[in-house]
């Protein structure tokens, strides 16, 4: 077996040093009740060649691009990624090393990830950013519980307006700690509406997303407004597309005490949803109450810059019990691929990338009005929309799919008001004439 | 003693990204612009973020020099005790690169997804035969993502009985993350110290455990490396009073077709594919942290779960009494496909000799450095060791010289000060993916530091001198924090 390198010579010779007669004499003091009787039932194993096939032929069960026309989006998007990110991504100094805790060889994870905080600081509009959360989700249950812990307070107001899978997680983690959520419902216009908690001074936090789930842009600054006219309410802002932030204006400018979100669309695949990068990032007043690991600039002995792990006084490892979280690996690569995507677009690039998305997501909304569906949300939106189509439109959904086209997500099981609407996502790889033929498609079909 | 593979190299400098760049330049292929532009919302409009513009070789260059300032696993021996630094196999990767995963979009209808749903049954039907824990989820994006969700399944267990308890029992030895996790729940830690044995006393855990309390979070084997070998009489004093019993599995490693940990009283553990199950730790993550349960506990279980029939597999919200969701999809997909293709590639016999050598390796560091190195529990262990420097102290030479100076050698140091039950604790994992060359190299560094610090102890308190930093004031940078630039 190739990853494991003794022969048998140099067990004997180990078995003899350390003064045990056999292999299995390693583990006498394993209680013999604990102890298999029998070997393990799994497959037989395979050679690297059978491995490439098996898994191959599994890897050909999935519906994805470019055999299939996937217009699906709701917290998983389709962007290119570039070569060069996924070749210095596949480098073992990055993947193969772990958390940075001695940090004279560790200057490259540390380096990266500084920058990472830097970049995502200046892509949200925040002051501190930490070095990721699993995902959106959890990073929007952490925010919740921090906001929970600052203000000292039982109860947060959640949009409904919010990804439905991340609103499922924050109720998970909220449940044993007694604390309420009270639910937001949205407007006409698909935005949120704050109208029932306007004056209320018992909420810790208020979290809203932008763009939402619809694909709604959120007037942020109107939001902040009336969540700041109470004191000691804090403003969470979640997001599933950070790429819209080349565009808008960011959280932090708006008012967001803490923004949160999931940053897979820069360069990371979808992989079936992980793993993706919770990113999380706050106002410098909450810095030394946030969870997660935080990299900070520094100097060595030689008065060189350097990088460490810092603030860990806030972290399981020294804390224990009173840590701000438990969080402990967290999703370092994905970071490290983040600020590489966003090194190689850079500042031109994500605007231009961002304009590209926006306007492919409306030239397709257009194209689906001028067909007769339209778009019940008024609200601007950036690179994902809803569109009402024709009663009974499952049948035509199911067909499109056997023509290797998926039109978008049915949203009636996480909004049953919403039998027949479908959420759409088109991003840059979406050509026109993919978009062209995904109308005439859907038009054909209502045509029958 | 045979040349050591520390070395000084050809390090470059490299600034930070915004010192670099140049406006308009660019590292990215712009998609073909087929559509007209529509007109944006001024009002919501910003002037977009303020990042360098880099050219492609900038930044190739930019990480591939980074990249050079790391150890990693694929440099050398980096024995993490409690961190299980095995080799990552490279067609692992390979594996989870292939289009077909990374392009899967998590919500397409089942019979769209039909590879991965497979994969993720099957690694669930694997992992639960390993632990003996048939029941699993593969949920948990880490290992104390994990835990919390072996806590959720706690709380939902008690409650479901009409109980909601306060405490939990949590050893001295264990992983700071217990006991966070276990505040997380609302629960309060309640500590027991191991024994003159550095394992638990059943008689120290009957004094504690009562009707209030939920159950225990055991790491076994534990974190001074050694296997708990009351496990049995401690969970039985917890289940007899309506308890459960949480495993740490971190160090699962050790223990792989040898214990199964249903038989030992477990009710729930955890798994680290990437530390057992050989997948990359990435810097700090993406891992996996899978829950295997009791087929009791089966219901609590987060939602959805794979569920197979007549050879198709979809996904089920149809759980009732689970905890909910923890994760916004299904975990790190990635991450368990190179689990399973570890799995696939070893086999049972595999995993169990993985475990034995592992065992073996740790045993003969142990053996070769006990008179060296201060061994606070001179007993047979598991996958790992752990030392301390008090042999060192005459000579002014701490744990952390130690550490400094093993990099010079080249090797990444142990795991420091840490079970904080042993003072300037040197915790050494080698795992079984070492050869005996390597360990015997390591072993005569960590010999020839010993004699160091005897004979010229400024060699060690001036290391490292030969990384592309030295030692980092740590004190200023946490008290005049500077997080992004």
């Amino acid at each position: 077996m190739r990853y494991l390198p003794h022969t048998q010579e140099e067990i004997a010779a180990m078995l003899q040093t350390a003064g045990i007669a056999d292999l299995d004499d390693l583990f006498a003091n394993v209680p013999k009740e604990c102890r298999r009787s029998a070997p393990l039932n799994l497959p037989e194993p395979l050679t690297e060649w059978e491995l490439n096939d098996h898994v191959g032929a599994l890897a050909d069960r999935n519906a994805t691009a470019p055999d299939y026309k996937v217009y699906l989006g709701a917290g998983s998007y389709d962007h290119f990624i570039p070569a060069s990110v996924s070749f210095l991504l596949g480098r073992g100094e990055f993947s193969t090393a772990y958390t940075p805790y001695q940090p004279e060889i560790s200057q490259g994870t540390l380096h990266a990830i500084y920058e990472y905080q830097s970049l995502v600081c200046r892509l949200l509009g925040m002051d501190v950013a930490n070095a990721s959360m699993y995902d959106g989700a959890s990073g929007l249950a952490e925010a919740l519980l921090m906001a929970l812990r600052i203000t000292r307070k039982t109860k947060v107001a959640v949009s409904r307006a919010i990804h439905p899978l991340y609103r499922r997680v924050v109720q998970t983690y909220l449940t044993p700690t007694g604390y309420e959520i009270i639910e937001l419902p949205y407007l006409e216009n698909g935005r949120t509406d704050l109208s029932s908690i306007e004056n209320r001074d018992d909420l810790a936090a208020v979290a809203v997303q932008s763009p939402n789930f619809f694909g709604c842009i959120e007037d942020l600054q109107s939001i902040s407004d009336t969540v700041h006219s109470t004191p000691k309410r804090l403003l969470v802002t979640s997001f599933s597309e950070p790429l819209a932030y080349g565009l808008l204006k960011s959280p932090g400018m708006l008012g967001a005490d803490i923004a949160c979100g999931e940053g897979q669309s820069f360069g990371i695949p979808r992989s079936f949803g992980g793993p993706g990068l919770g990113m999380f990032a706050v106002k410098k007043a909450y810095m030394r109450k946030m969870p997660g690991r935080l990299i900070g600039q520094t100097k060595d002995i030689d008065g060189n810059r350097g990088f460490v792990l810092t603030l860990a006084a806030r972290e399981q490892h020294i804390r224990r019990e009173k840590a701000t979280s438990n969080i402990c690996s967290n999703q370092g690569l994905c970071a490290t691929n983040a600020v590489m995507y966003m090194a190689s677009l850079g500042g031109t690039g994500i605007r231009e990338l961002a304009r590209l998305n926006h306007d492919k997501a409306h030239y397709l909304q257009n194209e689906l009005d001028k067909a007769g569906f339209a778009a019940p949300f008024a609200s601007p939106f950036f690179n994902e929309f809803v569109v009402r189509f024709p009663d009974n439109f499952e049948k035509t959904y199911n067909q499109l799919i056997a023509k290797k086209i998926v039109a978008g997500l049915p949203l009636a099981s996480y909004y049953p008001e919403l039998a027949d609407h479908y959420l759409l996502c088109a991003t840059e790889t979406a050509s026109r004439e993919d978009l062209d033929n995904l109308v005439k498609e859907v038009r054909s079909c209502k045509n029958q | 003693m045979q040349e050591s593979v520390g070395t000084k190299g050809l390090i470059f400098n490299e600034p930070l990204l915004w010192e670099k760049g140049s406006k308009g330049r660019s590292g990215f292929s712009l998609p073909r612009r087929d559509v007209d532009s529509f007109p944006v919302d001024e009002e919501l409009c910003g002037d977009g973020p303020d990042f360098p513009d880099l050219g492609e070789t900038d930044v190739v260059r930019h990480f591939t020099r980074l990249s050079q300032w790391n150890f990693s696993v694929d440099s050398g021996m980096y024995p993490l005790g409690s961190c299980t630094m095995k080799y990552n196999p490279k067609t692992n990767e390979r594996q989870a690169a292939l289009p077909g995963f990374g392009g899967a979009h998590p919500l397409l209808p089942a019979e769209l997804s039909q590879g991965v749903l497979q994969i993720m049954y099957e690694l669930e039907r694997y992992l639960g035969e390993i632990t003996g824990l048939p029941a699993v989820t593969l949920q948990p994006a880490a290992g104390a993502h994990g835990e919390l969700t072996g806590m959720l399944i706690f709380y939902a267990y008690h409650q479901s009985k009409g109980s909601k308890r306060s405490k939990i029992i949590i050893p001295d030895t264990a992983h700071g993350t217990n006991p966070a996790s276990a505040t997380l729940c609302g629960y309060k830690s309640i500590p027991v110290k191991s024994d003159e044995n550095g394992v638990l006393a059943p008689a120290d855990v009957a004094a504690v455990m009562d009707d209030d309390t939920a159950g225990i979070m055991v790491t076994n084997p534990n974190t001074l490396g050694l296997f708990e070998d009351n496990i049995q009489e401690v969970s039985k004093i917890v289940h007899d009073h309506g308890g459960l019993v949480y495993a740490d599995g971190a160090n699962m490693n050790a223990v792989m077709g040898i214990v199964n940990m249903a038989d030992s009283g477990v009710d729930v553990l955890h798994l680290n594919l990437h530390k057992t199950f050989a997948t990359p730790h990435g810097g700090g993550g993406p891992g996996s942290g899978p829950v295997c349960v009791t087929p009791e506990l089966e219901r609590f279980l987060p939602s959805p779960r794979v569920i197979e029939k007549d050879g198709k597999y979809r996904l089920s919200e149809d759980y009732p009494d689970s905890v909910g969701k923890i994760h916004a999809f299904y975990g790190n997909f990635g991450v368990q496909i190179k689990a399973y293709a570890y799995i696939r590639t070893m086999g049972a016999a595999n995993l169990k000799k993985a475990s034995q050598l592992a065992v073996l390796n740790a045993n003969y560091i142990k053996a070769a450095l006990k008179d060296t190195y201060y061994l606070p529990y001179n007993r047979p262990c598991m996958h790992e060791c752990v030392f301390n420097d008090k042999f060192l102290s005459d000579f002014k030479v701490s744990t952390l010289d130690v550490a400094k100076r093993l990099m010079e050698y080249g090797f990444h140091p142990p795991t420091v000060y840490f079970p904080l039950v042993v003072a300037g604790a040197i915790m050494i994992e080698p795992t079984e993916t070492e050869c005996k060359q390597d360990i015997d190299m390591f072993i005569d560094a960590m010999k020839a530091i010993a004699r160091e610090a005897r004979e010229n102890p400024e060699l060690l308190h001036e290391a490292p001198t030969t990384p592309k930093v030295r030692r980092l004031d740590e004190i200023t940078a946490a008290r005049k924090p500077c997080l992004s630039g």
